[in-house]
């Protein structure tokens, strides 16, 4: 009985400064610490996040991050520009072509090799495809950590056709490694342009049943709408990029203003929010879907039918595979370009893509010889963390969830 | 001379060293003690407005005198252009002031570039490593003279002698 008094007397206390309090009892507020993570099925990898609550509002959060660091910046100073492309798939693992797609773009600025022009549309066509995979894994991710399950289940089965495709396309599902530096690995085949096609009728209503499920559900509006704001200036100042710039109303997409592959040559609209909340953020993904649709179809109608699929520069691009088999001198140069690697004129160069996520990025310092000097990925998922504790403040614990989904992060980007 | 890095070069006589532009690239070379002024100028002049922050990133040269660089882009929404600002520290004396009070995004990339090179940013809200362990004692783990396997840390670990026990 002594003991549950001693702790009401913690619990209710008297304001020195105001003396009329005395009889009344004053409830005491205490700042709780909150540590959210390393592993939380919402957090999307191992992220720890240590919040300062006040009641249930974020007054304060701790972003605990490089559980996942493996060092790959420092594992590419020691290999040669062909061997890193591996590496980039495990950077962001959910997106690993356009991870490819990006640090072969800034090889090739280095190199300053220019890619065929059907390889660009080849590497167009899948880096959309990847687009979506990225987009409807966010979707069904997403939903599911605010509380729609059921989006989830169609948006994996959609994800699955796609991931097949890849799986005929370069033998695996995920950790790809299908484009080269200065072209990709092989040609479509028929089947996979049938493949495509088949795709490009049936997927657009399917995105029509994703939005039925999200766009009138009214947990998911009270869960995204007003969430987690951010103005333009504030995201832009924070460095964020993609849909969670151009939910803030910045028109910033490099595929438009810095454009590469195919795009200058497909008609496309960048959509872009009003308010800079979850919601915003949501809708622009489900539109850029739409895009990539359209980017897809452009790019089938438009493709030459054939030609090579790899800039012909031998000094750095690989031979065709069906001669490294059969011809000495292909089988030396592929052994030596993975070896030894090409001779990198000393430079550097930053190159940026515009990935699902954002804008990813790789500095590339080369001192000449095979191996980079220094390599930097910019990584979308690390620069968006910076800005969680600025967007969680005055937020509900189950708002920080809907926050970190809202960037789309996955960890092993964000600590490479 | 690109007309941005002359703009600099004007406004700044003393802090700027050298502009290079190659595969279409700008980057401007300025000294230490006019970067801060220099990113200042950058954000908020409007023919400059260079209100994004695209990277922040260090290369280490061990056998220069200044050993390390610290490297800024910065982006444009307005203008579409972008600048790359470089500056160079000297190994004894690691200290650059930081941007983080014109671009937040600097915060995390400078905790990034102090956790792998060591190169410590003056008036930084929270410097502190942030991709290694707080307590990381083996030194900082981009710079050349880190080897590839690290200095062996792991080799200190007590583990549990499981075969023992039974």
């Amino acid at each position: 009985m002594a003991h549950l008094e001693d702790q009401r007397e913690t619990i209710y206390k008297v304001d020195p400064a105001h003396p009329e309090t005395r009889d009344l009892p004053i409830l005491r507020t205490e700042e709780l610490l909150l540590n959210m993570g390393p592993q939380h099925p919402a957090t999307h990898g191992v992220l720890k996040v240590i919040l300062d609550l006040e009641g249930e509002r974020i007054t304060k959060s701790t972003v605990v991050m490089g559980f996942l660091h493996r060092g790959v910046e420092k594992l590419a100073e020691y290999g040669t520009y062909h061997q890193f492309i591996p590496h980039t798939d495990r950077l962001d693992y959910v997106c690993a072509m356009y991870n490819n797609f990006a640090y072969c773009r800034a090889v090739e600025k280095l190199m300053n090799v220019t890619v065929p022009e059907r390889a660009e549309y080849l590497r167009t066509i899948v880096a959309e495809v990847q687009r979506i995979i990225g987009h409807l894994f966010w979707l069904g991710t997403q939903a599911l950590d605010i509380g729609a399950m059921t989006v989830f289940f169609y948006t994996f089965r959609d994800r699955e056709i796609l991931l097949d495709w890849f799986d005929e396309l370069c033998g695996a599902r995920l950790t790809t490694s299908w484009y080269r530096i200065g072209g990709v690995e092989r040609d479509f085949t028929a089947s996979l342009e049938t493949k495509i096609r088949d795709f490009l009728a049936y997927f657009p209503p399917k995105i029509d049943e994703y939005v039925v499920f999200l766009e009138k559900n009214r947990i998911w509006l009270a869960r995204t709408v007003g969430v987690a704001v951010i103005s333009a200036e504030d995201a832009l100042g924070y460095g964020l990029s993609g849909p969670t710039l151009r939910g803030s109303g910045v028109d910033y997409d490099l595929r438009k203003y810095e454009s590469y592959g195919a795009y200058p040559k497909c008609e496309f609209s960048v959509p872009v929010g009003k308010n800079g909340d979850t919601y915003d953020r949501y809708w622009i993904r489900i539109e850029e879907m739409r895009e990539s649709i359209k980017i897809i179809r452009q790019c089938m109608d438009q493709m030459p039918k054939e030609g090579p699929v790899m800039a012909d520069v031998p000094s750095v691009t690989l031979p065709p595979k069906d001669r490294v088999f059969t011809n000495l001198e292909s089988m030396i140069q592929q052994f030596k370009l993975f070896s030894q690697g090409f001779d990198a004129p000393p430079g550097e160069i930053y190159c940026g893509t515009e990935a699902h996520k954002g804008e990813l990025g790789f500095y590339i310092v080369s001192t000449g010889g095979g191996n980079p000097y220094r390599l930097k990925i910019r990584s979308p998922s690390f620069i968006h963390m910076g800005a969680f504790d600025y967007m969680a403040k005055g937020y509900m614990i189950a708002d920080a969830v809907t926050i970190f989904g809202s960037y789309d992060i996955v960890m092993g980007e964000c600590d490479r | 001379m690109h007309p941005l890095a002359e703009a600099i070069q004007a406004r700044f006589p003393d802090g700027f060293l050298s502009a290079q532009e190659w595969r279409g690239d700008l980057a401007v070379t300025v000294k230490r003690e006019a970067l801060h002024a220099i990113g200042r100028f950058l954000k908020d002049d409007p023919a400059m407005a260079c209100d994004y922050i695209v990277l922040v990133s260090s290369v280490d040269w061990p056998d220069e005198e200044e050993r390390f660089e610290v490297v800024y882009e910065v982006y444009s929404i307005r203008h579409r252009h972008r600048i790359r600002v470089k500056t160079r520290v000297p190994e004894h004396d690691c200290y650059v002031d930081s941007l983080t009070d014109i671009w937040p995004g600097a915060n995390f990339m400078e905790r990034e570039v102090f956790d792998m090179m060591g190169i410590r940013f003056n008036n930084h809200p929270d410097m502190r490593r942030i991709l290694m362990p707080d307590d990381f004692p083996e030194g900082y783990p981009l710079r050349k003279d880190f080897p590839l396997q690290g200095k062996g840390w792991r080799d200190t670990f007590d583990f549990l002698n499981e075969g023992a026990a039974s």
